[in-house]
């Protein structure tokens, strides 16, 4: 399908594609194995820009958009989510800055995140706190120019490798979610360290690790926005990268249906190939179908937000959820097709599976996501009565 | 320290099509790159550059398509890119081939090193470097696999040998070819690819370079490709019998037969 991307745009998708199949291809398999943090493939990325193109201009970045940033997940994702997901996490982290940093903030770390000398992260998730965010239990509190964090953050993507923080903590837990602030917390801070690093299904060549904070100040400018924004600036920040997590499942949907296509061309029973069975043919049909209009959807929400839209909760809700359903589809019709191959560790599409299960999980469960449609739904309603 | 490096676009697709009449490869398409060897050649020029300053360019000769990798010469960091471009030049062979190139380079002015890939994944002749070198007058080290030193007037480097290498030194001025192993290219960036979309690039035709028509292109190349056939693939097979100690001893024999043990 034609999506009319610019000559940039095109140019960052098959230079993206090109990083993928000749870097990333190789040692994919082994950095799922061995649960291997990608750091020479994101400095490779880094120095072919990649890392820049979500950044202002005026940062040294690209001042690329959500659409930019969405074409690099899906290519990378087409190979290897998990290395996409260090590549996303990285600007998910750097999104409050850009969009609730002040100048000082700005320039003191985006540049840093454009070169890609250092990397982001963002932590909103406890224990006790995920999709219910208003339960956050991690503590700030003034005392002077600084606060003092304390509490535990988990299952934090780029944990440990990435060296800027935004952390939603409680600044006034009395006021529950509109008691809540992000700050920015660098790594080597006194007080904050690092729990275990966790064994995940799928996305295994990124980290996901524990933060921790004990008796941990940070200056008073680390604040993002005013005391008390944390939890819209959180809200804010996930409503921009859901569409980068739809184009992540598109992306693992696409080298599902890819693998199933070969394969199926390939794959001799009866005495000829299964793609010249019409039960095959029909669920390659629907997948690559499925893919497609997540593709669409995905594009059009990125579009929306780059176009300046005021609201588009509900865009980036729909692209997330619908995108990331269709990979978990897709990639279990994958592992389908491959039959016993599918199933084993030779062949790409087990993982791709495994990959796409995190997507309707992260970044809001689909069934969050699908609260956040329903609202904005009934509220328009509501309001034209 | 200026370097040259020689680039030639080759088919990117692994099903080539050759002429039944004229025995040369059916070109034209979409699916065009830059032979992987000259990649390895421009890593290296752009490292020296690095490292000692100067400039690098980049220069093919071809049809205008080649412009489109002599810009992915750019994105990469090359300074400036030259294409040599006439219909005379049509069907050279590698020694016209080479005669262009060298007339192209004169007009460039005189570079410290010209870099080429060792052969081309298309032609797999690999006598452009050494004939290049012989109409440039200067020396010429094949198979370069690492480039030790550079100092004033030479240059010290390893070349390949079929076991081990050799480790030798050239004066300056000099053409090297280098072999895939001295490096791994590295990937363009953005920014790189956009401000080479922008980028002129120089077209010289046969008159620019003052070369004779009639000794370029298909006719007036000396070397004629006669035949290119597909090589017949004869395996035999043997079953051999009886208990396993008698087949080892059998095996053996005709080990020792074929003069292999």
């Amino acid at each position: 399908m034609e999506y009319f991307l610019n000559e940039q745009q095109q140019t960052l998708r098959s230079l993206a594609r090109k990083i993928a199949e000749q870097r990333i291809l190789p040692v994919r398999a082994e950095l799922d194995e061995k649960e291997e943090f990608p750091w020479e493939l994101i400095r490779e990325m880094a120095s072919s820009d990649l890392l820049r193109i979500f950044i202002p201009e005026e940062y040294e970045g690209l001042g690329g958009g959500c659409l930019d940033l969405c074409l690099v997940m899906e290519e990378l994702s087409r190979v290897c989510g998990g290395v996409a997901i260090s590549y996303g996490a990285n600007a998910l982290g750097a999104l409050p800055l850009i969009n609730y940093g002040s100048e000082e903030q700005k320039r003191k770390y985006l540049p840093d995140i454009a070169s890609g000398k250092r990397l982001a992260a963002f932590a909103v998730t406890e224990a006790t706190a995920g999709s219910d965010a208003a339960n956050i239990r991690t503590t700030a509190v003034r005392a002077n120019r600084h606060y003092v964090l304390n509490g535990t953050k988990q299952f934090i993507t780029n944990g440990g490798e990435a060296e800027i923080y935004s952390v939603v903590v409680m600044t006034d837990p009395a006021r529950g979610s509109r008691g809540a602030s992000a700050l920015i917390v660098e790594k080597g801070t006194p007080g904050f360290s690092f729990g275990k690093k966790e064994k995940k299904m799928g996305i295994r060549a990124s980290s996901t690790r524990e933060l921790v904070f004990h008796d941990c100040r940070v200056p008073a400018e680390n604040l993002i926005g005013r005391e008390g924004q944390g939890f819209i600036i959180a809200i804010r920040t996930l409503d921009r990268s859901r569409p980068g997590v739809g184009a992540q499942a598109v992306g693992i949907a696409q080298g599902a249906l890819e693998a199933s296509v070969e394969y199926a061309r390939q794959r001799i029973q009866f005495g000829h190939p299964i793609s010249a069975i019409q039960a095959v043919q029909h669920m390659l049909a629907d997948m690559a179908t499925q893919v497609e209009a997540a593709r669409a959807l995905v594009y059009a929400a990125a579009r929306t937000i780059d176009a300046g839209a005021k609201s588009f909760s509900e865009e980036a809700a729909m692209a997330k959820v619908f995108a990331t359903d269709t990979a978990m589809r897709v990639t279990t019709d994958a592992v389908q097709i491959l039959g016993g191959a599918g199933y084993m560790r030779d062949y790409p599409v087990e993982k791709m599976m495994r990959d796409a299960k995190i997507t309707q999980i992260y970044e809001g469960t689909n069934q969050v996501v699908r609260n956040t449609i329903a609202l904005e739904l009934l509220k328009r309603k509501a309001m034209r009565e | 320290m200026n370097v040259v490096v020689c680039l030639k676009q080759v088919p990117g697709k692994f099903k080539i099509e050759i002429d039944p009449q004229t025995g040369t490869l059916v070109k034209g398409g979409t699916d065009n790159m830059i032979n992987p060897f000259d990649m390895n050649a421009l890593e290296e020029a752009m490292r020296l550059k690095e490292k000692h300053g100067g400039k690098v360019s980049a220069i093919s000769m071809g049809p205008s398509e080649a412009k489109e990798s002599l810009r992915e010469a750019i994105a990469l960091g090359a300074d400036e890119a030259v294409l040599l471009c006439d219909p005379a030049f049509d069907g050279s062979d590698t020694w016209a081939t080479s005669h262009i190139l060298s007339l192209g380079i004169r007009k460039l002015g005189q570079p410290d090193m010209v870099i080429c890939g060792r052969q081309t994944i298309d032609g797999e002749t690999g006598q452009v470097g050494p004939e290049l070198a012989e109409m440039l007058g200067l020396p010429f080290v094949s198979c370069v696999s690492r480039i030790e030193e550079v100092a004033e007037g030479h240059v010290k480097m390893q070349r390949m040998a079929e076991e081990g290498h050799h480790v030798v030194e050239m004066q300056l001025p000099g053409v090297i070819s280098v072999v895939k192993e001295i490096n791994v290219p590295r990937l363009p960036s953005l920014r790189g690819l956009m401000q080479s979309k922008k980028a002129s690039i120089t077209v010289w035709n046969a008159r620019e370079l003052g070369v004779d028509v009639a000794m370029v292109g298909s006719k007036g190349s000396p070397g004629r490709l006669v035949k290119v056939s597909r090589p017949q693939r004869s395996t035999r097979q043997e079953l051999l019998q009886g208990s396993l100690e008698s087949q080892v001893e059998q095996l053996i024999g005709k080990l020792r037969e074929a003069k292999i043990l």
